[in-house]
């Protein structure tokens, strides 16, 4: 029962975040709404026990991928006033996307109407079940190499990243820090003596 | 007496429970309040005396000669509630009074997954490391939000130092988490501590040393403390991100999470370095005696050691240059976690260390 309460306490955050991500017209507070909605999903992972994936979910997409898009969003100087024109003109396509999803809900209840097999509602899970060993498990042993490859697309998109902003424009004069850091007192400094002189 | 006796036994088993988790949950709170305030004073004393100066020694708690200075912290406290909470023109409201409390609230929940003594941790949670990790990675959200909130450019700076700061940290401090992960063979932490049964040289930082200096190098960094405390910079940004802030919500955003943050990785860096309730001393010593018993005060002593360490660091070093601190994030801590990683991997195969028998 308290479990239930609490799908539906979630779920309702959820839902009014993210209908606050594409109504909200600063970008900022939209990014912030939308990692109320990462939070709330990873809540509802957690309420089905599956710890490791709704962590992760915080750690990776709450802990670094929204960091970074706040950083590029503040960053922005919207007009606000010239957002809103755009409304009129993207409204049939806004039209046509809503119509999908409502067809898309009816589809659904549809299914469950025809009495069709949906998901079972979660059991629980037995005493000493780790989560994060079983996703490991799984992960190392039959998916071994799917997993291997994705490690490699995203290794090379990273290095493609980098390959394509980095450019360096001749006389830029900055620092080369490990030669700063390789220089040694005796480079810099010349101590001297000089002798007191008296009146 | 006896009446309270009979009606904590009249309430129902889920009502005693709710009540004792939250008395465990207000206890270890005050706490961490309390350890916060004290290591405030600490800090200016041991700096203090480092810089050979005395630090405050004039308010004393109820009058009493010797402790000149220990009521400092109150003081301060009293003090930062009592001044007016300005908010700049044209700031953003919501946001500038939220952040104060969006980086409090992961640095006080994190405690829950710390195994205080072996008989005592309020969540013995199986993924406590990761918890932890999922937690430190929120509180930057605050910092940034309170540096763009404010609408302040100095603020802003600060926000964005922060933030690629604490990107770039967070990875070689999952890297050496990773370390500890892989010679434990659990992500909770007691059982952490427990795999590392044996006296100080069978604790984690003798087998991943570099991993141990890696974690508290970045945990040094996650906090914003001297010498990588560019996001306040205050010789250049004015005070970074908290500029705007004052009273309440200064000390909520930035006193008592930053403090509570340092405790924090002492604690964590002792549960996964040195052994958390671990003696020291056990199985060199003859056994039953206080000394070579588990306790919460090996935990205590260590956290002690750790926040002194802190402390030093910062009377001792320069603030890093922010391009320094990038460089040495990236470039050296990483590379050396992963080499690190390697070779603990190739130990594990060849059956050398504490953790493969």
């Amino acid at each position: 029962m308290f479990t239930g309460l609490l799908f539906y306490v979630f779920s309702a955050v959820l839902v009014a975040a993210a209908i606050g991500v594409i109504t909200s017209r600063n970008p900022v507070h939209s990014v912030l709404l939308l990692v109320l909605c990462f939070f709330n999903s990873a809540l509802l992972w957690l309420l089905i026990e599956a710890e490791f994936l709704a962590i992760v979910l915080v750690l990776v997409y709450v802990g670094a991928v929204m960091v970074l898009f706040l950083f590029v969003v503040m960053m922005l100087d919207i007009n606000v006033v010239r957002m809103r024109e755009g409304f009129t003109r993207y409204a049939p396509l806004g039209l046509l996307v809503a119509l999908i999803v409502v067809a898309e809900l009816f589809y659904v209840l549809w299914v469950r109407e025809a009495g069709l097999p949906g998901m079972d509602s979660p059991v629980p899970l037995p005493e000493g079940y780790s989560n994060t060993e079983a996703v490991g498990a799984v992960l190392y042993t039959d998916y071994v190499y799917p997993f291997q490859l994705a490690a490699i697309v995203l290794l090379v998109a990273m290095v493609a990243a980098i390959a394509l902003t980095m450019r360096r424009r001749a006389g830029l004069k900055t620092q080369d820090v490990s030669r700063q850091v390789a220089v040694r007192r005796e480079d810099r400094v010349r101590l001297v003596k000089i002798e007191a002189e008296r009146e | 007496m006896e009446g309270l006796i009979n009606a904590w036994e009249g309430l129902p088993e889920m009502w005693q429970g709710l009540l004792i988790t939250t008395a465990s949950v207000i206890a270890v709170m005050m706490g961490v309040i309390l350890s916060v305030a004290f290591t405030t004073l600490a800090e200016r004393k041991v700096i203090g005396y480092m810089q050979l100066r005395r630090g405050p020694n004039r308010i004393t708690l109820f009058g009493i000669p010797v402790l000149h200075g220990l009521a400092q912290p109150f003081a301060d406290v009293i003090k930062l509630l009592l001044k007016e909470v300005l908010i700049p023109a044209q700031a953003d409201r919501t946001l500038f009074l939220l952040a104060p409390l969006i980086v409090l609230v992961p640095a006080l929940t994190a405690w829950a997954v710390i195994p205080f003594s072996p008989e005592f941790v309020l969540a013995d949670i199986n993924a406590g490391l990761l918890f932890i990790l999922a937690l430190t990675s929120l509180g930057v959200y605050g910092v940034i939000l309170a540096g763009w909130a404010a609408n302040s450019k100095y603020a802003f700076l600060g926000a964005m130092r922060s933030a690629a700061q604490m990107v770039a940290y967070e990875l070689s401090m999952g890297f050496a988490i990773v370390g500890v992960l892989m010679a434990a063979g659990s992500l909770n932490l007691g059982d952490i501590v427990r795999a590392q049964q044996g006296g100080a040289l069978s604790w984690y930082w003798f087998w991943l040393f570099p991993l141990f200096i890696v974690y508290f190098i970045a945990g040094v960094a996650e906090t914003n403390r001297a010498p990588f405390d560019v996001a306040e910079g205050e010789s250049e940004i004015v005070a970074g991100f908290h500029v705007e802030y004052s009273g309440a919500p200064f000390a909520t955003l930035f006193a008592l999470p930053e403090y509570a943050n340092m405790i924090l990785i002492a604690a964590l860096a002792s549960v996964m370095f040195l052994g958390g309730w671990l003696s020291p001393f056990e199985g060199y010593l003859p056994a039953g005696w206080w000394i070579t018993e588990p306790s919460f005060f090996w935990l205590f002593a260590k956290i002690g050691f750790f926040i002194f360490i802190y402390l030093w660091i910062r009377a001792t070093f320069p603030r890093y240059r922010y391009d320094q601190i990038m460089r040495l994030g990236w470039k050296v801590l990483i590379p050396v976690t992963l080499v690190w990683l390697f070779v603990e991997g190739i130990m594990v195969w060849l059956k050398v260390g504490p953790w493969s028998s």
